[in-house]
């Protein structure tokens, strides 16, 4: 009997002692992996310089989350799912990592949450474009931060129709991204009042598009869409522009267009284009004051993704601090109760299906005579409030929303 | 309007032009390669990072040294060729007489080496580079828009295809280079020095490889990884026009541009797929090319 109450004892200690345990951070560290394209299409969208934003929050975070050092690893996915999911199971199984940030295409994103969630850990998206990611692919274990294809369309398309662009050629890279951003393009256009006369779609990626904007030259169509993104975008302007599109009135609508595309295109060849971003460096001061920050570590000026996979990675340290635990669910439950006011985002919020919704921008490319060095690329047109720019919740088919 | 298969011809005849100016293309960096391997017998993968590097040459050169295009038209090729004699030097000579895969590895891993050192220095981005001034805007033909660039890619590379074919199957050195290929111990009998006519037609092939990439410059995204996606569909054409055929390879790229081309209004999703269709049917029907002579 003695010794049955010896054992009794012995049992509820332990498991009082693995529930603190639990409350507490797992293996007394909070690890976090970076996981992008470090070297192939998407590299400077996030790739290395992604790595240093996320380095910088850790930074500005002491290296420590309540006495827990802040490890972080990181890892090239090459645009591979199987890559990205044989490197994310390593990284939880054998490296305790807690959560995964970075994530460029949307092939990897997906690969990679699968296994998060069965391990029921935590991914945060910042790099992938595809709104479908909450939408039809969300689970309660991924947060998508930036921006998506939805308030791009969005914000572009309706901006361009409401100045008149009635008639559209689309333009679509052949893929499974493509298709997705055709759709959404074909719906705000056709709900504003206009009209899609040809689609054309391209093998991904193409070289020469010279053909393709000879057809839409000939198609007759107001204005031309591109819903491609990267080389294939910079390609099909930089040919649009040397076969005279502009010129005989047609004009381009890039949806999926970041800061470092306009960089290397020039603003002699962008000048004029209209885009949405989620977040621009030169918007106020503090978000210059971070670009410098930023700058003198990178050479380079920060795009939205950078300035997002720094602020996550904020917001995440400090749902852990507040907190006290690293565990999953908590942590996603006190980021989505905390607003993210910072210098990315301004009432930032994190719905149910993990859509962080955010005010986007609507911004045009600086002409040769306005743009005063090589990064100063953008006039701000318009503010979309967030609830206008991203998909409704009433609309989603997430499994976490109860429609 | 006249029309064929639902395409107005006035469509039809531009699309056929812009076909002709990428098998420009196509013809100029598959004669690189069918000179490479008809002499060498190197199956040269290092071919796409040699174009790459002329078109980022170019870049380079203007924008740290101000150097402009036509000087450049002659000086990115000198500098990749040069880098091309280096590598024949110090690394394919090693293997010469190894089986054809080594050489195939070796320089599908030189071309890794500078792609990636590359990316690491100037990102993936791609780089932009003005048309000269001479070319810039184009005329129009009725049809279509032709930018004067586009004109000039087509005149400059048919006149360097057509040099180097008369170079080789007309001149005397031409003729030494084939017979040193053929017999290389009767060849050096007769005083003639082999492994540096070796060294120089290798150093050859890469510059015409690198004189596209600085054709290229101005109008694709330069970028270091701009020579990858071009080099399969290269040694497709290689391969349709029958290996190593000089004749075959400016023939088969200008065909292979055109036939593409139509497959961009007629089906464009199977645009890149169609030239490896043509391959197929090509090698089923003569497995030695079109051109190439039966072994």
């Amino acid at each position: 009997m003695k010794t049955m109450k010896k054992l009794l004892t012995a049992a509820v200690a332990s498991t009082m002692i693995a529930s603190a345990a639990q409350a507490a951070i797992s293996d007394n560290e909070v690890r976090i992996g970076y996981l992008a394209d470090m070297s192939g299409t998407y590299r400077d969208l996030a790739g290395p310089n992604g790595l240093t934003a996320l380095r910088m929050a850790v930074e500005d975070f002491g290296g420590q989350v309540n006495g827990a050092p802040i490890r972080v690893v990181s890892a090239d996915d090459r645009n591979s799912p199987d890559v990205a999911s044989s490197t994310v199971r390593q990284w939880i199984e054998a490296d305790g990592v807690d959560m995964v940030a970075g994530m460029v295409a949307t092939s990897v994103a997906l690969a990679a949450v699968n296994i998060i969630e069965r391990a029921d850990k935590l991914a945060i998206i910042s790099g992938s474009a595809a709104s479908s990611i909450t939408n039809e692919h969300c689970t309660p274990n991924h947060i998508h931060y930036v921006y998506d294809t939805y308030p791009l369309a969005n914000g572009t398309a309706k901006a361009v129709v409401d100045e008149g662009g009635k008639s559209w050629f689309i333009l679509t890279a052949d893929y499974a991204f493509g298709h997705a951003l055709e759709a959404d393009i074909e719906r705000v256009v056709t709900a504003n009042g206009g009209t899609v006369v040809q689609k054309v779609r391209h093998p991904f990626p193409t070289g020469d598009f010279s053909s393709f904007i000879l057809q839409a030259q000939s198609s007759g169509a107001d204005v031309v869409g591109l819903a491609n993104a990267g080389s294939d975008t910079i390609n099909a302007i930089t040919t649009a522009g040397e076969f005279g599109l502009t010129q005989s009135g047609q004009s381009i609508a890039a949806m999926v267009m970041f800061l470092n595309d306009v960089h290397a295109l020039g603003v002699e060849a962008a000048q004029g284009i209209q885009l949405t971003t989620g977040w621009y460096w030169d918007m106020n001061d503090e978000t210059r004051a971070w670009a410098d920050r930023f700058m003198e570590r990178t050479g380079v000026r920060p795009g939205m993704v950078h300035a997002g996979i720094y602020s996550s990675t904020m917001h995440y340290l400090n749902a852990i601090q507040a907190t006290g635990t690293d565990d999953t669910q908590t942590v996603r439950r006190h980021m989505m109760d905390t607003p993210i006011n910072d210098m990315f985002a301004t009432n930032g919020i994190i719905r149910e299906d993990g859509r962080m919704v955010h005010d986007m921008y609507l911004a045009q490319v600086k002409t040769p005579a306005e743009s005063t060095n090589e990064w100063d690329l953008y006039n701000i047109v318009r503010t979309i409030p967030a609830d206008e720019a991203y998909r409704p919740l009433s609309e989603s088919v997430c499994r976490l929303v109860n429609n | 309007m006249s029309m064929i298969f639902g395409v107005p011809i006035a469509v039809l005849s531009g699309q056929l032009l812009l076909g002709l100016i990428n098998g420009a293309f196509y013809a100029l960096l598959s004669l690189g390669l069918a000179v490479i391997f008809g002499l060498l017998k190197i199956i040269n993968f290092a071919h796409g990072a040699f174009y790459m590097l002329g078109a980022l040459c170019t870049v380079v050169l203007f924008n740290t040294l101000g150097i402009n295009y036509w000087v450049a038209l002659f000086l990115a090729p000198l500098i990749v060729g040069t880098l091309g004699i280096l590598i024949e030097y110090f690394l394919l000579r090693k293997i010469a007489n190894e089986d054809h895969l080594y050489s195939l590895l070796l320089t599908f891993g030189v071309a890794l080496v500078i792609q990636g050192v590359l990316t690491n220095i100037y990102g993936v981005s791609g780089m932009r580079y003005a048309i000269p001034e001479v070319f810039r805007g184009g005329v129009n033909l009725g049809f279509m828009f032709l930018p004067y660039y586009r004109a000039w890619v087509i005149v400059a590379a048919l006149v360097v295809c057509f040099g180097t074919w008369f170079m080789i199957e007309k001149t005397k050195l031409g003729s030494y280079l084939r017979a040193g290929t053929e017999n290389s111990k009767l060849m050096q009998a007769f005083g003639i020095n082999v492994p540096l006519l070796v060294s120089l037609t290798y150093g050859f092939g890469v510059m015409l490889a690198a004189f596209a990439g600085v054709l290229a410059a101005p109008i694709y995204s330069v970028t270091p990884v701009m020579g990858g996606n071009i080099l399969i569909i290269v040694f497709a054409v290689v391969v349709i026009g029958g290996m190593g055929s000089i004749v075959g390879s400016i023939f088969t790229g200008l065909a292979m541009g055109i036939i593409e081309g139509l497959t961009k209004v007629f089906y464009p999703e199977a645009s890149s797929t169609v030239i490896f269709l043509v391959m197929v049917i090509v090698l089923l029907v003569r497995p030695a090319g079109l051109f190439g002579k039966e072994a």
